[in-house]
């Protein structure tokens, strides 16, 4: 299938490129003729290959894009009574194992015949669509070229013909940025609206249990669970608190010293040395925390006498804590050093010692770009998730002992949504509903942050 | 900027000695005290850089500390008769090759004879012994027939137990701590190695082979091709979008509210989580668009929707950096606009560009938590061969060694960190080069 659809976008290009032939070699015949034109031969050329290349790749995405939907609504049209007899959830079920089996990802055996009936009947559907998509865009690309080459004449404006178009394109390639948040918004919201048709808002932001049912049984339908996510909210922040406390002092202490004190040279060393830190991914991170400092606090919290959980916030927190120094350390550097030096030397010849106009006048002055650095990673820490798998587990305590076990909202969304899922329990849903509540409050943390950064930059420039 | 360092304060004064004889001695004392202050607040942030050091420091050298091991692997040598009673010369691909081996082992330890004990003369090697005999015999039919003096892949535990150190497991045995080999067991394993046949050998079944349930078996081939695959992907998706609107942004687009609009939304999706991403990859990709689960595919198109502001905002930096000269110079030569961009500042712009893609590609290297949610964390044997395959990447591979059960899997996911961290280093290396060649001062 990927060499087909290779194939096929081959064909497309090589029908540009002829296009681009036959339109250079319309201009360049009509200037051998005597002819002046507008613009220069290759931009003909052009012409007539975007009109043969753009529409009908754009085609093609988008048909990528509906056919899978377009085939569900016909197999769902055509299914045999015993399963369109079905409640809808379960239906959801059967047309997800019915692709599984299509795509190889589940066994044939033991399935009943209505199912694979239907399999056979989605892989037929799947090859007609996918033969009819071809045909559209291949139908496209030659349409495209008989309309630029119909378009073909001494007076066209090529150059500015195609340039109209490369902006164009060039406008919807920084549009995706907006379809990409708008995705974003949209997916979560849809989810989020269904999964409280099933559970009410009021339990979900209020509610101060979290038991999503664990065992997915397919005769066992609808939530048992309880969803108050006020402990994963509590452990969020529990967790984010104390990374914030590891990385905002080190953080910024190293930065002072690397913008106020440290030689040129060390400096170039640091810096990068630091950015290192946030190189790592966060898995490793995660292994780490694990493997290595989880069972040290323990340790340590054993020896003082006090009870320490195996997997303590505060271990999930401190590795948190030294992924995000860089994140403060390299914007504070960068805002510190920003601050004008007329004002060091006006507090430095009043006869402040260094530290003093750090901490009395270029601290202040450098104080909106500090927090807007803090929040950037305060919001960073919020949506970590890797470390917080690995070291934080999954018990829901609400709690503000860093020594006790609690879990976060980015641990249960990724362990609602790892393996085959049901796509339409609450259980399931629920996971949409805390992904907005995490998107909407790193978002306002976000927007905070540029806007503090922004009218930073603007009072010293 | 005039350099900070330049301005450090007057070296303290010995105690005692009077700063000026016109400050009273109170005033000397509070300075005294102020310059003290001022070493103070040095060394703090001395000590808070070394603190990040430190950290950085430990974590590698722990890493390299546990993984470093998983590059040998424990092997035993017997005498294996690859007999016509075990393998019918005609069909080598359908040998007993489990039983060949047991019968080696049971030639190589005759007095084990109790039912019970030659099951656990059985469990010292791997299933993966037997894998390899088979792919031997097979490729080399002629084989059959023979005795050969092999050196055979042995089981977790045994792999385990040598790498502690027999003796000490021995001890371990004695105190009743939870090992999982009987002293029979350990018997066998201290005659082989005083007869030399028990050996950590190269494991290059490390960078050949795919995901196992054995940690002895386990490879990491598997998430490179599959990390590999999606990187493409990503990189064909997110660079020329990438640059197309980072041109749109910094070279044609009118300062109105809409273009306000993307730049607010590039800034902000730069910071979005990225489980956020894989939630949305989930919902379109997988349920609306109906694109097949762990596919490198899917996976390259989240990544790339995640890098795409980190290129969008490399690359505005780079044509930024062009300067304005070059463009009017262009201009009033009577290119137009689209003219001095594709023939000028593109190309002067595109070392820059290629760096920060370079940059935003090792980052998405990482990413593990978007990949989770669209199923790339799906137990994987074979090498994905192309975008539609079911893949895992090297990082949810990690996660899923990380979270094994055996003790076996642990110096693998340190193992497969310390592949994964030579990957992203080579890369980073790359840009950095790449930065260092082609740095131009206008």
């Amino acid at each position: 299938m990927p060499m087909s659809a290779a194939l096929l976008v081959l064909a497309i290009l090589a029908l540009a490129a002829l296009g681009h032939w036959s339109g250079a070699r319309f201009a360049r015949r009509a200037r051998a003729a005597g002819q002046r034109l507008p613009a220069l031969p290759v931009y003909y050329g052009w012409y007539v290959a975007l009109w043969t290349g753009l529409p009908s790749l754009l085609l093609l995405v988008l048909w990528a894009a509906t056919q899978d939907w377009l085939v569900r609504q016909i197999l769902l049209a055509q299914l045999p009574p015993t399963l369109a007899a079905l409640p809808a959830d379960r239906l959801a079920l059967e047309l997800t194992h019915i692709r599984n089996i299509a795509y190889g990802l589940a066994p044939a055996q033991g399935a009943s015949p209505e199912v694979l009936a239907a399999v056979g009947e989605y892989l037929r559907l799947r090859g007609l669509a996918r033969m009819a998509g071809w045909g559209l865009a291949l139908s496209a690309a030659v349409g495209g070229l008989a309309f630029a080459a119909a378009q073909l004449s001494p007076r066209l404006r090529a150059r500015h013909a195609v340039e109209r178009l490369v902006l164009l394109v060039l406008l919807l390639c920084s549009v995706v940025a907006i379809l990409t948040t708008v995705g974003i918004v949209l997916s979560l919201i849809t989810e989020s609206l269904r999964f409280f048709a099933r559970v009410p808002a009021g339990e979900f932001f209020f509610g101060l249990t979290w038991s999503p049912q664990t065992a997915i049984r397919a005769e066992q339908v609808g939530a048992s669970g309880a969803f108050g996510a006020v402990p994963l909210f509590a452990g969020t922040l529990l967790i984010g608190v104390v990374a914030m406390l590891t990385c905002v002092p080190l953080g910024l202490m190293a930065a002072v010293w690397m913008s106020e004190y440290a030689p040129a040279r060390v400096r170039d060393i640091a810096k990068p040395a630091l950015e290192i830190l946030a190189g790592i991914p966060s898995v490793v991170y995660g292994f780490f925390a694990m493997l290595i400092v989880a069972p040290v606090v323990r340790d340590i919290g054993t020896a003082l006498g006090l009870e320490v959980a195996a997997q303590s916030a505060l271990a999930a927190g401190l590795v948190m804590g030294v992924m995000i120094i860089p994140n403060v350390s390299s914007l504070s550097d960068d805002v510190i050093r920003a601050v004008p030096m007329s004002l060091r030397e006006g507090s430095l010849s009043l006869g402040a010692t260094q530290a003093e106009t750090i901490t009395r006048v270029v601290l202040p002055a450098a104080l909106p770009g500090i927090v807007a650095a803090v929040i950037l990673a305060f919001s960073r820490a919020l949506g970590e998730t890797m470390i917080v798998v690995m070291a934080a587990g999954l018990a829901a305590n609400i709690t503000i002992n860093p020594l006790d076990a609690v879990t976060t909202v980015t641990v249960h969304i990724a362990m609602l949504l790892v393996g085959d899922q049901e796509f339409d329990s609450a259980k399931t849903l629920s996971a949409f509903a805390l992904g907005l509540v995490l998107f909407f409050a790193t978002l306002t943390l976000n927007l905070i942050a540029l806007h503090l950064a922004r009218r930073y930059r603007e009072r010293y420039d | 900027m005039t350099d900070a360092a330049a301005l450090t304060p007057p070296a303290a004064r010995p105690a005692g000695v009077p700063l000026s004889p016109h400050l009273s001695p109170r005033i000397a004392a509070r300075r005294r005290g102020r310059h003290r202050a001022e070493m103070r607040f040095r060394l703090y942030g001395l000590a808070a850089l070394s603190l990040c050091a430190l950290a950085l420091i430990v974590l590698l050298a722990s890493l390299v500390w546990s993984g470093l091991s998983a590059f040998w692997q424990t092997h035993l040598r017997l005498e294996v008769e690859i007999s016509t009673r075990h393998v019918d010369p005609t069909r080598p691909q359908a040998g007993d090759y489990g039983g060949m081996l047991r019968a080696a082992l049971e030639a190589r330890f005759p007095e084990v004879t109790s039912r019970a004990d030659r099951r656990r003369l059985h469990a010292l090697l791997s299933s993966g012994a037997e894998e390899d005999l088979r792919r031997m015999v097979t490729a080399d039919p002629s084989l059959i027939g023979t005795r050969q003096r092999l050196w055979l892949l042995a089981g977790t535990d045994v792999d385990m137990a040598v790498k502690t150190g027999l003796s000490r497991v021995a001890q371990q045995i004695k105190e009743g701590a939870g090992v999982r080999l009987s002293e029979r067991q350990l018997e066998w394993l201290e005659r082989l190695s005083r007869e030399g046949d028990l050996a950590l050998r190269w494991n290059s079944r490390f960078f050949t082979a795919g995901d196992s349930r054995d940690p002895e078996r386990v490879g990491v081939l598997g998430g490179l091709v599959g990390s590999l695959l999606t990187l493409l992907v990503c990189l064909a998706l997110a660079l020329p979008v990438g640059v197309a609107a980072a041109v749109y942004l910094e070279e044609f687009a009118p300062r109105n509210r809409f273009t306000a609009l993307i730049e607010v939304n590039i800034a902000n999706l730069a910071a979005v989580p990225s489980i956020v991403f894989g939630l949305l990859g989930l919902a379109v990709f997988l349920n609306a668009f109906g694109m097949p689960r762990s596919a490198p595919l899917v996976g390259g198109a989240v990544l790339a929707l995640l890098s795409l502001p980190i290129i969008i905002i490399a690359a505005r930096a780079a044509l930024r950096a062009v300067p304005p000269s070059v463009r009017e110079a262009a201009l009033s030569l009577g290119a137009s606009r689209m003219q001095v961009v594709t023939h000028h500042v593109l190309p002067l712009a595109m070392p820059g560009i290629l760096t920060g893609t370079i940059l935003a590609l090792a980052n998405a290297l990482g990413e593990t938590a978007p990949l989770l949610m669209i199923g790339m964390v799906a137990f994987i044997v074979d090498i994905p061969r192309d975008i539609l395959s079911p893949a895992t990447v090297l990082p949810v591979q990690i996660y899923m060694w990380a979270s094994g059960a055996e003790r076996g899997f642990v110096e693998k996911t340190a193992a497969g960190i310390m592949v994964l961290l030579a990957f992203m280093l080579s890369m980073n290396a790359a840009a950095i080069l790449m930065r260092r060649r082609v740095e131009r001062r206008w």
